[in-house]
């Protein structure tokens, strides 16, 4: 089994004649995600190799019965692209987009409390099931099918974690990036929730970095719900305080938000901390 | 993005949230003239730098005639202001900021914050005024309002009463504290702001509430629809570093250590940060050169961080996902060409095209020394600067 996404699941693709969209389609298909249909308003009847493009979100779901969207679109018009695919019922929606305004998403977030909707980002590389379902931009071929969980997030710093994962011989249930923005959907509890519901998933590895509360949140969420063994991970200890670490979540503001803080919360609640990233693989090989 | 108080103070003019007669000042002539047109005493000098703290750190002062406002002008302009915000090297003073003085009755505090965890606008309010705010939520938090606006109802009657109130505000300035605060929280709305912070808010003897200071910051992945506040951004107030990889779209932090690195990915790039520090050494920078970077963004990168002379070695730690590491390896090679490598690299690359990216930079003559996973990486790079 796999938490969220798995091989029946049908996708479509927001923004999908871009550079980036058209690209990352076509990544996905070759993965074997099943990408059922675009969506590109005012490119409606046009074709991106087999699969057709439509108007709207509602045409493109009606007439292709997807479940599940995956954003591209540019940031100005990230939010609107959201709320499109939560108003006619998509229950699944990956957001890559970088830099969307975080009042547009402040607004999102409270649009889709009232929708039965999960939404995953935005800024986040996206979420597989590895042999079964890719959506997103993560590289496909680093990942194995296995029993280890993952939730990040960072990109490229969960493609390491996986790297070594599948190296040492630990495949994965399923992986996701849930973004590293200050407002975002999926939370890192969410997640675990799922994880700890999959019986195929036997351990998991929870990746953090600084800034806000939610790596605190998570384990004290651990400690009085999870069984499985968590190994945690949190980027930017050595970060000053005050400056945006690329992504817009990242930044230590006043006292709040600090890796030790996060370290001492992991600590506390009986997961067990990884400081050195090099050797991840090798403390999830001898926890799990 | 943030901006300067006499900047953030002409904004909140023009949303009707009240503030002191002031104007900027560029040179001492400049700063005499405002006082003059100020048309009485005291008046209040003050620097203008993206930090806080700069009344502890001798940068506003009072002034009671002309000749005090030209000695405490020629003394600030040219001077290092440091404060506990600005690091030990401190910012120097171009600015000025010549405001009316005011008679205080009461000091408040008043902000409006994204609130993350709550996906809403916060805002915050003290009778607390004039301290560290941080210090009044750790001693005394019940001293601290905390009010959240629903983003999509907006501020409502009562939200504005129960600040109001709960800051022990006579009667007789009620009316005058709503308007503000709902000014304050269009303005808030109306320019993405991530920050409004007022540090001290005034109640003057005559029931007026005023901004005596002015914090303000915006959502820069906002900017791109408000043009008008581009204007407002002042690079003197940035690493010119910074400024320069900011030109091509590069996320670059100029810090103190002396190893330079290049990571693709911020997460990636602060885990990168940390592990040089576990080896031993110390980050010279923070640099993302992001997801889909062009060969040319690669170029620019490794251009930047050689031309810092602090620099004594370079730690290249890459996972080619969307970016291809014959791309990024290509781009090494040209910045190497161009700009010359006279300190050592170390080359850690895995993901899409890796092999093609190692032939490239094998066959490139460059003198570098590759590693085969982070760990290795790490060592090497410590042995390189110890």
């Amino acid at each position: 089994m796999s938490i969220f996404v798995n091989r029946d699941t049908k996708v479509l693709v927001q923004g999908i004649t871009g550079n980036e969209g058209s690209f990352h389609t076509r990544q996905c298909v070759s993965y074997g995600t099943r990408i059922v249909a675009g969506v590109t308003p005012g490119k409606g009847g046009q074709k991106l190799d087999d699969i057709p493009v439509f108007n709207t979100v509602a045409q493109a779901a009606a007439q292709t019965g997807a479940t599940a969207s995956l954003i591209f679109v540019p940031p100005p018009f990230g939010a609107d692209a959201i709320m499109e695919a939560a108003d006619v019922g998509i229950s699944l929606i990956v957001a890559i987009t970088e830099g969307i305004p975080i009042l547009d998403m402040v607004k999102v977030k409270n649009f889709l409390s009232r929708k039965d909707c999960r939404l995953i980002g935005p800024n986040c590389p996206g979420i597989i099931t590895p042999e079964e379902c890719k959506i997103g931009i993560m590289p496909g071929m680093i990942h194995a099918k296995g029993n280890v969980g993952v939730i990040s997030r960072s990109g490229t710093l969960t493609y390491e974690v996986v790297d070594q994962l599948t190296r040492l011989g630990m495949g994965q249930s399923t992986c996701i990036g849930i973004g590293g923005d200050p407002v975002n959907g999926t939370s890192f509890i969410d997640v675990l929730s799922a994880f700890e519901a999959d019986p195929d998933t036997h351990g998991i590895v929870m990746v953090g970095e600084i800034g806000g509360s939610a790596e605190e949140e998570a384990a004290a969420y651990i400690k009085a719900q999870v069984t499985k063994p968590v190994v945690g991970f949190i980027a930017g200890l050595t970060a000053p305080p005050g400056r945006r670490m690329g992504h817009a979540g990242a930044i230590i503001s006043g006292s709040s938000g600090t890796g030790e803080a996060k370290i001492k919360a992991f600590e506390e609640n009986g997961i067990h901390v990884c400081d050195n990233l090099g050797l991840i693989g090798r403390i999830c090989k001898d926890v799990f | 993005m943030k901006i300067h108080e006499y900047q953030a103070k002409q904004l909140f003019a023009q949303y009707q949230v009240p503030v002191p007669e002031g104007k900027p000042a560029f040179s001492v002539e400049e700063a005499v003239d405002a006082a003059k047109a100020m048309g009485g005493f005291p008046v209040v000098v003050k620097a203008q730098i993206h930090a806080g703290g700069r009344g502890k750190g001798g940068g506003v002062k009072l002034a009671h005639s002309l000749e005090e406002v030209q000695d405490l002008a020629s003394q600030m302009l040219g001077m290092t202001l440091v404060t506990h915000q600005t690091g030990p090297a401190g910012r120097l003073v171009k600015k000025l900021f010549i405001e009316a003085g005011q008679q205080i009755e009461k000091e408040l505090y008043l902000s409006l914050l994204m609130d993350r965890a709550t996906a809403s606008v916060v805002i915050m309010a003290s009778r607390d005024g004039g301290m560290d705010i941080e210090e009044v939520a750790a001693k005394t938090p019940e001293r601290i309002i905390k009010i959240h606006v629903d983003p999509l109802m907006g501020i409502q009657g009562y939200q504005l009463r129960r600040a109001g109130f709960g800051l022990e505000l006579p009667p007789a300035a009620m009316k005058a504290f709503s308007s503000l605060l709902a000014n304050l929280y269009k303005f808030f709305v109306a320019n993405d702001c991530s920050l409004v912070e007022i540090n001290p808010l005034i109640l003057t003897s005559d029931h007026q509430v005023m901004a005596l200071d002015a914090k303000v910051d915006f959502d820069s992945n906002a900017l791109f629809r408000h043009k008008d506040l581009l204007a407002l951004r002042d690079l003197d107030e940035e690493d010119p570093m910074e400024v320069e990889a900011s030109r091509y779209n590069l996320n670059y932090i100029n810090l103190d250590g002396n190893v330079g690195n290049i990571v693709n990915g911020a997460g990636l790039a602060m885990a990168t940060m940390d592990i040089i520090k576990k080896a031993g050494a110390t980050p010279a920078n923070f640099m993302d050169v992001g997801g889909g970077a062009s060969s040319e963004q690669v170029e620019n990168a490794f251009r930047i961080i050689l031309a810092d002379k602090k620099v004594k070695a370079v730690l290249i730690n890459i996972f080619g996902g969307i970016l291809r590491c014959d791309v990024f390896a290509k781009g090494v090679v040209e910045a190497a060409k161009k700009t010359g490598v006279t300190v050592p690299v170390v080359v850690r690359m895995e993901g899409t095209n890796v092999d093609e990216g190692r032939r490239i930079l094998a066959d490139s003559t460059l003198n570098l020394t590759s590693a085969s996973d982070l760990s290795d990486a790490a060592k090497k790079i410590a042995a390189a600067v110890n």
